[in-house]
């Protein structure tokens, strides 16, 4: 540290990549791309929303239509968030916790909702649960609809979003390793004492991030509920597919609007996650402090 | 309450971490597994605890059959190498934590478990830390509260994992004497795992000293030092010399040197062990030994002073030890890259293929 503070008549030293010009290169670069890709588009989608007037913006927000797809909107991640909480901490908690054989493979298979294309993901679901297809023929003799309705849209989420919260789960659960498990069982507690006096505190932060991830997804979610949803509006239309449709009817100002309303949900989406992530370095920042000290 | 284990043997995929192996430890006693990494003393341990399972044999608590006993049911207290301590929950909570979870029918109520946790505080001596976190804590001080938790149930069996494996020389001494000190007040068997042959020595009633998944010896501290079984607890036990001697004209020899038989040893090839302490160290060879060795470091060790020698003229696998007290350190005044001749006093003789050691000793000495 202080060869960074150089007294007069030192030296000046430099660490390896310290070089200023590669560094204040990279980061006007940096900088500018992030202005132009993200800051400028975030900023014109509020100016284009209030380009007729701050009472057409909240009328078009109040139509009816809009109002549905809010609804659906906020009834898929209701739904959503927490199948895949529960779902996620099952999985975190196989893969870390038992050794078995597919541990591996399960751990790669996790994962396809992230490699395949969410269009992908739709179709498949299409194919298996539609009318035609081999699960959606024996629903249909039973009156049961998934495909075209709010089931199919729900489902398609799940899909896509399903790895975040074991994604942030188990290299954490990992690290800990299951010591404190073992010493809480031997201390006489059960299974659901374990879990909740001990293992739900140690990774509460993680789960936390994990459940805004997934939230932030299931909300803005367009492919797969795209291609299931059949785009019915009133009926199955969730807010990133109104967006596009109001810009195809040529109300631009109205699909701004609504486009607004998910730049807004991802702002306090950014600001949560902002904070977890804050609270969970600052709790591991004392313990390392303390360690630190406690070694010196 | 004593513990009775019984051809307890464990493989993990293929490797033998326990072969079939036995122990009877009396109520109250305090056991100490010694041995290598790798040598299954943790395994033994967890096993005991019902961490781990056996794959043959069974344990008994007392009279109480626990080989299929679920860990939760066996009632033991545990301390782990590294504490394993709750990092949400306050010492306090952490300490009463085995008492939170005890079945509403036999936990004891809310004061109760805080007076409890108080007078468990005071006998590790942190009641000032209660309301701490874990990550604020010493490592000595994390050990007393895994203690204290660990206590807590008030179990009859106490198991500890490398106690004392993390933490500085000085704090490791203090605890040492401090467990000691609570084991003969509260008369709970306790069993504890290390690789610390001086920690092993000082605390056990008894030691076991284990390697490759076999216990090689069971002894009290004292008899386990003045007469190891085997080469590897010789070895093992530490600050041994080994000297490969060829007998020859009563004499055993290796190269230019050699060492006389003592009146009465039979002739046989084989190696010497000798520790130490046991040496005389002069600048002429004498006429029990002719060991000439360079001195190459000397380091003052507490009461004695080491002198680091490597062997001139003949062969040995490692580098001599030898500690002189001052006194006669001094006296001599060796200097580093000097020639010495040492003398040892008592030693131990492995035949070539025998298994247990024949002790000698020179009655010429000087």
């Amino acid at each position: 540290m202080s060869a960074t503070k150089s007294a007069p008549g030192q030296r000046h030293t430099l660490r390896v990549g310290d070089n200023p010009i590669v560094k204040w290169l990279l980061i006007s670069v940096t900088l500018f791309l992030t202005v132009i890709l993200l800051v400028v588009p975030l900023i014109s989608i509020f100016q284009l929303a209030f380009m007729e007037g701050v009472a057409h913006y909240f009328s078009s927000l109040m139509e009816a239509d809009t109002l549905h797809a809010v609804g659906l909107t906020l009834l898929v991640a209701a739904l959503t968030v927490p199948i895949n909480l529960v779902f996620g901490v099952m999985l975190a908690w196989a893969v870390t916790r038992f050794e078995f054989r597919g541990r591996k493979v399960l751990m790669t298979l996790m994962d396809i909702p992230f490699a395949v294309s969410p269009v992908v993901a739709g179709l498949l679901y299409l194919l298996l649960y539609g009318n035609n297809g081999w699960i959606g023929a024996w629903l249909y003799d039973h009156d049961i609809q998934l495909m075209f309705a709010w089931p199919g849209i729900v489902m398609v989420t799940v899909f896509v979003t399903c790895p975040f919260v074991a994604r942030e789960l188990i290299p954490l659960m990992q690290q800990q390793g299951r010591e404190d498990e073992e010493a809480a069982v031997i201390l006489g507690a059960s299974g659901w004492q374990l879990f909740r006096r001990v293992t739900l505190p140690n990774i509460k932060w993680a789960l936390i991030y994990g459940v805004i991830l997934t939230n932030a997804r299931a909300v803005g979610e367009f492919g797969a509920v795209a291609v299931v949803s059949g785009n019915i509006r009133g009926e199955t239309n969730t807010l990133p597919l109104l967006v596009q449709a109001q810009y195809e009817d040529y109300q631009a100002a109205a699909a701004f609007a609504s486009a607004s309303l998910l730049a807004m949900l991802a702002l306090v989406t950014l600001l949560f996650k902002a904070f977890v992530e804050w609270r969970q370095e600052r709790s591991l920042n004392i313990e390392s402090d303390k360690e630190r000290k406690a070694v010196a | 309450m004593s513990i009775l284990i019984e051809n307890i043997s464990k493989k993990f995929g293929h490797f033998q971490a326990l072969s079939p192996l036995s122990l009877d430890i009396s109520e109250g006693e305090m056991i100490g597994l010694l041995g290598p990494s790798g040598s299954g003393k943790t395994t033994l341990l967890r096993i005991i605890a019902g961490l781990e399972g056996a794959d043959s044999g069974r344990i008994q608590f007392g009279d109480r059959d626990v080989t299929n006993l679920h860990v939760r049911d066996r009632r033991v207290g545990f301390v782990f190498q590294n504490y394993a301590l709750f990092r949400h929950m306050t010492v306090a909570d952490n300490v009463a934590f085995g008492l939170e979870v005890l079945p509403r029918k036999e936990r004891p109520s809310r004061a109760e478990i805080q007076k409890r946790v108080q007078h468990l505080l005071e006998m590790v001596q942190l009641e000032h830390l209660a309301n701490r976190f874990p990550s604020q804590l010493s490592g000595g001080q994390k050990q007393r509260i895994a203690l204290a938790r660990a206590l807590a149930t008030q179990p009859e069996v106490l198991l500890l994992d490398e106690p004392f494996g993390a933490l500085d020389a000085k704090v490791r001494k203090e605890l040492r004497r401090w467990l000691r000190g609570l084991h003969d007040e509260l008369g709970f068997t306790s069993v504890f795992v290390t690789h610390d042959q001086e920690e092993a020595l000082e605390l056990s009633d008894r030691v076991v000293v284990m390697s490759n998944g076999n216990i090689e010896q069971i002894d009290q501290p004292g008899t386990l030092y003045a007469s190891p079984n085997s080469r590897f607890v010789f070895d093992f036990l530490g600050n041994a010399n080994v000297f490969e001697g060829k007998t020859d004209a009563g004499v055993w020899r290796n190269g230019q040197a050699s060492i006389a038989l003592p009146n009465g040893a039979q002739q046989e090839d084989g190696q010497l062990y000798i520790r130490s302490h046991e040496f005389f160290v002069s600048t002429e060879a004498t006429a029990q030994a002719d060991l000439p060795l360079r001195v190459i470091a000397i380091n003052p060790i507490g009461a004695e002073v080491r002198l680091e020698l490597a062997p001139i003229g003949w062969q040995s696998n490692d580098v001599w030890e030898v500690d002189l007290p001052h006194k006669a350190f001094d006296k001599n005044g060796f200097e580093k890259g000097q020639t010495v001749f040492v003398t040892p006093k008592a030693g131990y003789f492995f035949a070539h293929d025998a298994k247990q050691p024949v002790e000698i000793h020179w009655s010429i000495t000087k």
